[in-house]
Order: structure tokens, then sequence, then C-alpha cells
């Protein structure tokens, strides 16, 4: 596979990454779970700080952590003090974001050695749920009046999907019942369910149906951090590293109500930027393993078709058949996905470039694919249904 | 490959283990916020006191913005100019709320949902639409459930004139019109 972009100048790769544990709430502060992840990072790449040319944060909304001007903040345990550093947000599309920007800090030639780091504290915003502060997203004069919950969007956007591609709630359900079985396999993860059937999904608290209480993720504190070093820096850190082939992001509009959420369109246009880099044409068969975004489980179906690795409507079918289980043809979310190991949202998107990284080395231990993976994708989403950041990778 | 599983023993600390206080801030004040209407959304909501709904257009795309848009942002230009759409239109997607905006268990659900409203000699497919987020009354939890709703024609039940404060809330909800 050759890069079709001519427009840079350094091949990157993923040379480390490191997690904290992910938990309805942990004691550490948003610094300090920084710190923790960022330190695993280093260490696996075997780099100190000196070593780290620039610095990329990624955390999503402040209202979360209840900390202003959080990129700053967490500059401190980010390991950005004295350097070139930034924060970059893009809602819940933000962790697959934060490789991304690291990803062009290297391949401009501007910084050999980048670490990228993402966190979030959800437990913090406690009074009166974490989710109360999505309050915020809504537009202020057509939306906020309403009195909405969060969860409304993605229910109307599960129906409408639901309704287009005549899905049951049972099929949908299996993907939460795979995530949280595959969450058992994560030494990071929240909600390891390793007896979860589809009926204890469909019995579950109904918040907005047809959304259940097992049908979202949980919320979560967590961080996350990977290292990216450009070609010849990585040859000298590691034999094995996983090269970035492909990039791509996209948003559409914040009216929502202005278009059909059947279909993921900010994912299928950030996939085809990253393909066309990448030299992908035939994502079904050229995707080895991939992490696709599931904040709730009819979101890996709806983003599996957004990214081309299933026909619309095509990937609760897949998922019946088997196909995306971890010993299956496509392996999805093998790491338990947001409803298995948590939610801390951008340490979440973060969660799963450190996935496929580590599915490509072969050291995913206990929740290793069966099949041999040369090739995988992650995919985080955010905002009002409109943001979508794709990130190819491969050995 | 190697027997480990990576991430090699991550570190953090359950609250719930932490064996030294926790500081918690209790909320001091709270910010509020005066926001602008705008362009575009002022004239709306004038609209709305009214009891009309107002859009905009686009003559170079063909686009209707409900809610109005003072610019195209497809073809990155002013619009050209204001159009009434009725005020009713067909269910393209509908939900149950059993839960409120605090997450707290709601006595009884709520219907909402996303209305694409109707406009005089225009047909719009789903990729674009005037439409909007609203209450839906007149529905059994089932039609909802069921999605028997989708597609239903719906038809805006407005608060009386003197009600009416220049609002989204000026109308009630999108009542379901039975044949």
């Amino acid at each position: 596979m050759t890069s079709r972009n001519l427009n840079f100048k350094h091949r990157v790769a993923v040379v480390g990454a490191g997690l904290t544990l992910f938990r309805s709430r942990l004691q550490e502060t948003p610094q300090e779970l920084a710190w923790l992840a960022a330190r695993q990072a280093l260490d696996e790449a075997g780099l100190t700080l000196k070593d780290i040319d620039c610095v990329v944060i990624g955390s999503a909304p402040d209202t979360f952590d209840g900390v202003h001007m959080k990129g700053e903040y967490l500059a401190e345990g980010a390991g950005g003090i004295h350097k070139p550093t930034v924060r970059v947000f893009v809602g819940g599309a933000t962790g697959v974001f934060v490789p991304i920007a690291a990803w062009w800090h290297v391949a401009s030639g501007l910084c050999k050695r980048v670490l990228a780091v993402a966190e979030e504290k959800m437990s913090h915003a406690a009074k009166p749920h974490p989710q109360y502060v999505f309050r915020y997203i809504w537009d202020p004069i057509v939306e906020k009046p309403l009195n909405p919950n969060l969860i409304w969007i993605f229910a109307m956007e599960m129906h409408r999907y639901m309704y287009k591609c005549n899905v049951k709630k049972e099929d949908i359900a299996l993907v939460s019942v795979k995530n949280k079985r595959n969450a058992c396999g994560h030494p990071s993860a929240q909600l390891c369910m390793p007896n979860i059937t589809v009926d204890d999904v469909l019995k579950s608290e109904v918040l907005v149906w047809p959304v259940q209480l097992y049908d979202i993720s949980p919320t979560s504190d967590g961080a996350a951090a990977v290292v990216l070093a450009s070609e010849e820096e990585a040859r000298r850190i590691t034999d094995t590293p996983v090269w970035i082939k492909g990039i791509g992001w996209t948003l559409d509009t914040t009216h929502w109500t202005n278009r059909d959420l059947a279909f993921p369109e900010y994912v299928r246009r950030a996939a085809e930027m990253a393909y066309r880099m990448a030299g992908i044409d035939n994502p079904r068969k050229q995707i080895d393993v991939a992490e696709p975004y599931d904040p709730f489980d009819y979101k890996e179906l709806h983003h599996m078709e957004g990214l081309g690795l299933a026909r619309k409507c095509e990937a609760p079918v897949l998922t019946r058949e088997g196909v995306t289980q971890r010993d299956g043809d496509l392996p999805i979310n093998p790491s338990g996905g947001l409803l298995g190991v948590g939610n801390p949202i951008a340490a979440a998107g973060l969660m799963k470039v450190a996935e496929i990284f580590w599915q490509l080395r072969g050291e995913a231990g206990a929740r290793q694919v069966k099949k041999p993976v040369y090739t995988g994708l992650a995919q985080a989403w955010g905002d009002l249904m409109q943001a979508g950041t794709v990130i190819v990778m491969g050995i | 490959m190697s027997g480990v599983t990576k991430p090699l023993n991550p570190r953090g600390t359950k609250y719930e283990r932490a064996d030294f206080p926790v500081f918690e801030f209790p909320v001091v004040g709270k910010a509020r916020y005066n926001y602008t209407t705008g362009e575009a959304l002022g004239r709306f909501l004038a609209g709305l006191k009214e009891g009309k709904i107002l859009g905009t257009y686009c003559s170079k795309c063909g686009r209707v913005f409900v809610p109005p848009r003072m610019y195209c942002s497809y073809c990155f230009r002013e619009v050209d100019g204001w159009l009434e759409v009725r005020d009713e239109g067909v269910v393209v997607t509908a939900v149950m709320s059993y839960i409120s905006a605090t997450r707290a268990r709601l006595e009884r659900p709520v219907a909402v949902g996303v209305i694409k409203l109707d406009v005089p000699g225009r047909q719009f497919d789903d990729h674009f639409f005037p439409g909007l987020m609203h209450y839906i009354c007149g529905a059994a939890e089932e039609d909802v459930k069921s999605m028997r709703i989708f597609g239903a024609k719906v038809k805006a039940r407005w608060k009386p004139p003197e009600q009416r404060t220049g609002s989204i809330t000026d109308i009630e909800c999108f009542e379901v019109v039975r044949p």
C-alpha cells in the first residue's frame, strides 16, 4: 500500500501507548491521570520527556472536568511545559483527532517525536448527573427551551436507522453483548460482563426509547496517550513501529434536524479522505481489524456502514453472523469498545488507537484477534452527530 | 508475539477505595447566559409569536432553511429571502423519553421527534429538508415504539396568541392529524 498523498514530508509511526484504568470515578486529578497515561506511553517507547519535541492534548468540553482552559491545565501532567503544546477539540471525535493532529506535527517536519495525550473526568460534573452538562451543546434558541436530554438525539438517530434499515433491537443489542464480553480481556475495563445476554440488554432500564441502559456506554474517568515519531526516529526507537497510513476528518452542520440521520455522512467523508491517503479502495477486504466508535451499540453498526466496512443496512447482518467477533473475519471493537472498556470521552477515542497499535503488534494478549492483522482502523464521532475522525494504521 | 496483555497494569485509584478525604467543591454561583437571537433566528422567533413558521431560501441551490440562516452555508452567500412554511409536516423520526434533562425519571413519558415541514410548491428528499425538533402529541406510546408514527402527518398546536413570547415553545407540540 503506498500513499497517494504526496503533500507531506515524513512518514509517521506510533511507537508507544499508555492507558490508565477506566472507572466511573477515579481518585486522581485530571492532571494526574494525564501523567499516568503519558508516563506509560513514554516507558513503552523507551523514551523520556527530554526526547519529546511537541505535545498534543485532547479533551472534550471543559464542563466535564470543571476546569476552564483544560488544555493549559492538563499540559502540566501531559509533559507540555516549555514545549510547543496545543489542545485540540472536536467533541466526542477528539480522541482520534489527537493522533491526527500529532501526525501533522511530525509529517510536516516540524517535530520528530510527539507525545499525544487525551483525558476526561466526567465524574467531576456530579450534580445532577454528568450528562447534564451536555445541555450546552444544544442550540440555545430553538432547542434548549424544549428542555432536551442528550439521549434524545441518539434515540432519534437510532430509531431512524432502525426504520430505514428495518433493524430489530435484538440485533442491535448483540453489539452491546459482544463488546461488554470482549472487555473482559482488557486490563483497564470498567464494564466487563462475561455473562451478559441480549435479554439483559432488552430488559435494562428504558431511558429514551429505543435506547435502554445497556445500549449506552457508562460515564467514566480515564486517560490515554501515544507517542508518534518520524520514520527515521521510529526505526531507531523500535523494531515494530506501527505506521499511520491515512487520516481523515470532517464536520457536518449542527443543524441536525435538516438531514437524514440514517446514514453517517460525516464518517463516510472522513473515511474517504483517510482511504485515499492509505491507498485503500476496498475497506471490507483491506482493513483487518477495526475500532469504530461505539458510545451506543447502534453506533458501531452505523459507523461500520459509514466506514464502508459494511454496505448500507448490512452491519446488523454481519454482526448476527459472527463476522465482527474477535475470532471472526472482520473483528470489530476487540478491545471491548466504549460499551465495555468505558467512555472517558477523549481518552476513549485514543484508547481505540492504542488498541489498534497493540493488535497490529500482536500485544493484545487475552484479546488478540485470531486472524493475522496488518491493517487496522480507529474512528471516533462527536458533537451534534456531525464530526467524524478516522485513522488507518498498518505494519 | 508476547504472552502479556497490553496495557500492562494500568493505574488509577477507584474512588471507593480512596483512603483519604475527597475534595468536593460546592456550587457557589451560577453563570447565566443571555443569548442574542441573531438576524435570522430573531425574525424566526418574531414569526412564531404571530403563529407563523418562517424560513429562508437560497435560489442558487434551492435549499430552504428552517431553522432559518441569514447565509447559505453550502453556496456561502447571503440567502435570497424569506418564506412562510406550513405549520404542518411529517414525522421523520420520533422517540419516547422516560427521563428528564437531569436524567430523573418522568412521571409520564413524552414523545419528541423531528418534523419535516411542508413548503408549498416544493419537494425535499431525505438528505436536506426544512425541519424542527419538537414534542409530538396525540400519539400513543405504542405508536412511537412500533415506529408507526414515522411518516405520520402532524400539525403545530399553538399557544393562544396572548401567551406567546417569541419562543420555540410558542408551539406546544406537533399534533398527529387523524385522517
